[in-house]
């Protein structure tokens, strides 16, 4: 591009992208803030009154408050599962990228496996079962964390081989164990990816529909994808709620991008070029 | 510094254990694997062996009977079970399609000099971390044929928008395109990221050589953004090929079944307590994903090796 062209081009971009990205996102602020019958028209125009604070309330109020567990549930289930995916993962990247290890073709192997084969679904729900853990919190975040894993542990792996080897030797030579030397020496260093990793697969099992569809229905596990997924139904026609539903599942991945923009953008890019 | 080494000496017992952990104690213990391991080969490895089996099965909650391979011969002769499987391939290409091409076009433009730069890249980006259920209901709602926002809009310059959404020959590409909305971002970032990687020289080179732009983007450019572009085609027909929740909360898989894709049919199946059925659906979509995405693979970084 050059630089003659570099207002008039980004000034079409810009206003390109305002019509094809921000529209659809004011269309749900402005309907979400709608009454019910301002709203029923479905036009992109200013509400006539500004109902936004009561919209939410009263989605959060709807069915003995199913919204509010809701957001409890996926933020349980986005915490645990997080936490644990990213120590597991972490250490398997580790040992894959400093081990020189027969082993670790197996690994490899299972590690894209992991990536590309879709999980057989019955199958899963037959083995939860016989496991005791079919529809509750604990077997759904071990489920998270398994199709978690693959992704993680390529981010990880990709990241470990830029932290030079001497760091490793000189820990050795001052007598640190395998586990000092990877939870005080290599841990810290991980920080940045440590960071990617956390708001991107916090972000992907927060709004994950398919996992829970399966393997947590009921009402007592219900996640805010399946609320909404359910609110669409059973909130005909009143679509002030159902995009102050949208909106506020739209909320959390918001203030994670506002907050970690930067982490996610550098730890994702180095994982995907390098990896 | 010195404080916490010879903590470490105690704690670990190195000193006692030195001869031995010489020998066959490597800092990297195999054991790391373990918890992931178990984790991975419970809940996905014997699931996975498990579901070749019980797709040969009449499956359902109490007793599964052996049945051969009646499952697939209904999955092959059903007709809407059949198109939901060319249906994942269109989806699954056209989507994958698309973001390389709109990705490292978009990639181009922003990592050029234009205004707005920063400003462009965010807000690009920011659909891919959205809920997709939220993206599919919220687009269901503007693809409204008479009084969805695409189609008033469209009616102002004169044009008749169609049901995007309602019309048979259309759902898929409609929900498709709403997939392409949804993850540009994700392959513009990787694409700006390779682009970034290109060091200048080679187009300074070009420059004193006279190439033109046209030639710099073909000659240079789309060969060394090649590791970009693999990752983009991967990532976009792995999700592609078994995509459902965005087709599940924008048609379900209709009008009729002519947005079913195997996804959505093994959700169905299940739904309906055919497991047998559901877990051969499941089978096929392994063997569709592997089949394709294996060799692309394996053809994509050899070339990338031998450039």
């Amino acid at each position: 591009m050059t630089w003659k062209l570099r207002w008039p081009v980004g000034i079409v971009a810009i206003a390109a992208s305002a019509v094809v990205f921000l529209v659809p996102f004011a269309f749900i602020l402005l309907t979400a803030s709608k009454t019910g019958p301002d709203a029923s028209d479905l036009s992109f125009s200013l509400p006539k009154q500004w109902v936004l604070i009561e919209n939410i309330k009263e989605v959060l109020h709807t069915q003995d408050y199913v919204v509010l567990r809701a957001f409890i549930n996926s933020i349980t289930l986005t915490v645990g599962s997080v936490t644990v995916m990213v120590v597991l993962a972490a250490m398997v990247g580790y040992v894959l990228q400093r081990r020189r290890s027969r082993i670790n073709t197996v690994v490899h192997f299972l590690v894209l496996a992991g990536l590309i084969v879709p999980p057989a679904v019955v199958p899963t729900i037959w083995v939860l079962q016989g496991l005791g853990i079919f529809k509750t919190m604990i077997g759904m975040i071990l489920i998270e964390v398994t199709f978690g894993l693959s992704f993680c542990v390529l981010l990880f792996r990709a990241f470990v081989g830029t932290i030079p080897r001497e760091l490793d030797e000189a820990a050795i030579v001052d007598g640190a164990g395998p586990l000092r030397l990877f939870f005080s020496v290599i841990v810290p260093l991980l920080r940045p990816v440590m960071i990617t990793v956390i708001v991107v697969q916090a972000v992907a099992v927060f709004n994950d529909f398919t996992g829970p569809l399966y393997f947590l229905p009921g009402d007592a596990g219900v996640t805010v994808q399946l609320t909404l997924y359910n609110f669409q139904s059973q909130t005909l026609n009143q679509w002030n709620l159902l995009f102050a539903d949208i909106l506020l599942i739209t909320i959390p991945p918001l203030v994670m991008y506002i907050f970690f923009n930067r982490q996610i953008v550098a730890g994702m890019t180095s994982g995907a070029v390098k990896g | 510094m010195a404080t916490t080494v010879a903590r470490g000496v105690e704690t670990t017992g190195v000193v006692a254990s030195a001869p031995r952990a010489r020998r066959r104690k490597s800092p990297y213990p195999l054991w790391f694997y373990l918890p992931a391991g178990v984790l991975f080969v419970v809940l996905f490895a014997i699931p996975t062996f498990a579901s070749f089996y019980f797709s040969l099965t009449r499956w359902t909650l109490f007793k599964t009977e052996f049945i051969g391979l009646d499952n697939f011969v209904q999955f092959f002769s059903e007709p809407m079970l059949v198109s939901a499987f060319g249906h994942a391939f269109i989806y699954g290409f056209l989507t994958s399609a698309a973001k390389v091409v709109l990705g490292l076009l978009l990639g181009l433009l922003l990592t050029s000099s234009i205004v707005g730069r920063g400003y462009l890249r965010a807000v690009i980006f920011f659909p891919v971390l959205v809920s997709t259920i939220g993206v599919g209901v919220t687009f269901k709602i503007m693809m409204k044929p008479d009084t969805g926002l695409i189609n008033t809009t469209l009616s102002w310059f004169g044009v008749s928008g169609p049901g995007w959404l309602t019309d048979p020959s259309l759902a898929l590409y409609s929900v498709a395109a709403v997939d392409i909305w949804k993850g540009v971002g994700i392959a513009t970032l990787i694409y700006i990221a390779g682009l970034v990687a290109i060091p200048q020289e080679y187009f300074e080179a070009a420059r004193v050589d006279g190439a033109s732009g046209w030639r710099n983007f073909w000659n240079i450019t789309v060969p060394l953004v090649q590791p970009a572009t693999n990752t983009v085609i991967l990532l976009s027909l792995i999700g592609g090929l078994r995509s459902f929740d965005l087709i599940w909360a924008m048609t379900n898989g209709g009008p009729g079944f002519t947005s079913d894709v195997i996804a959505s049919v093994i959700y169905k199946q299940y739904q309906a307590g055919f497991y047998g059925l559901s877990t051969a659906g499941n089978v096929v979509l392994f063997v569709v994903v592997t089949a394709i995405v294996v060799p692309i693979s394996y053809l994509l970084t050899r070339r990338e090796v031998n450039r």
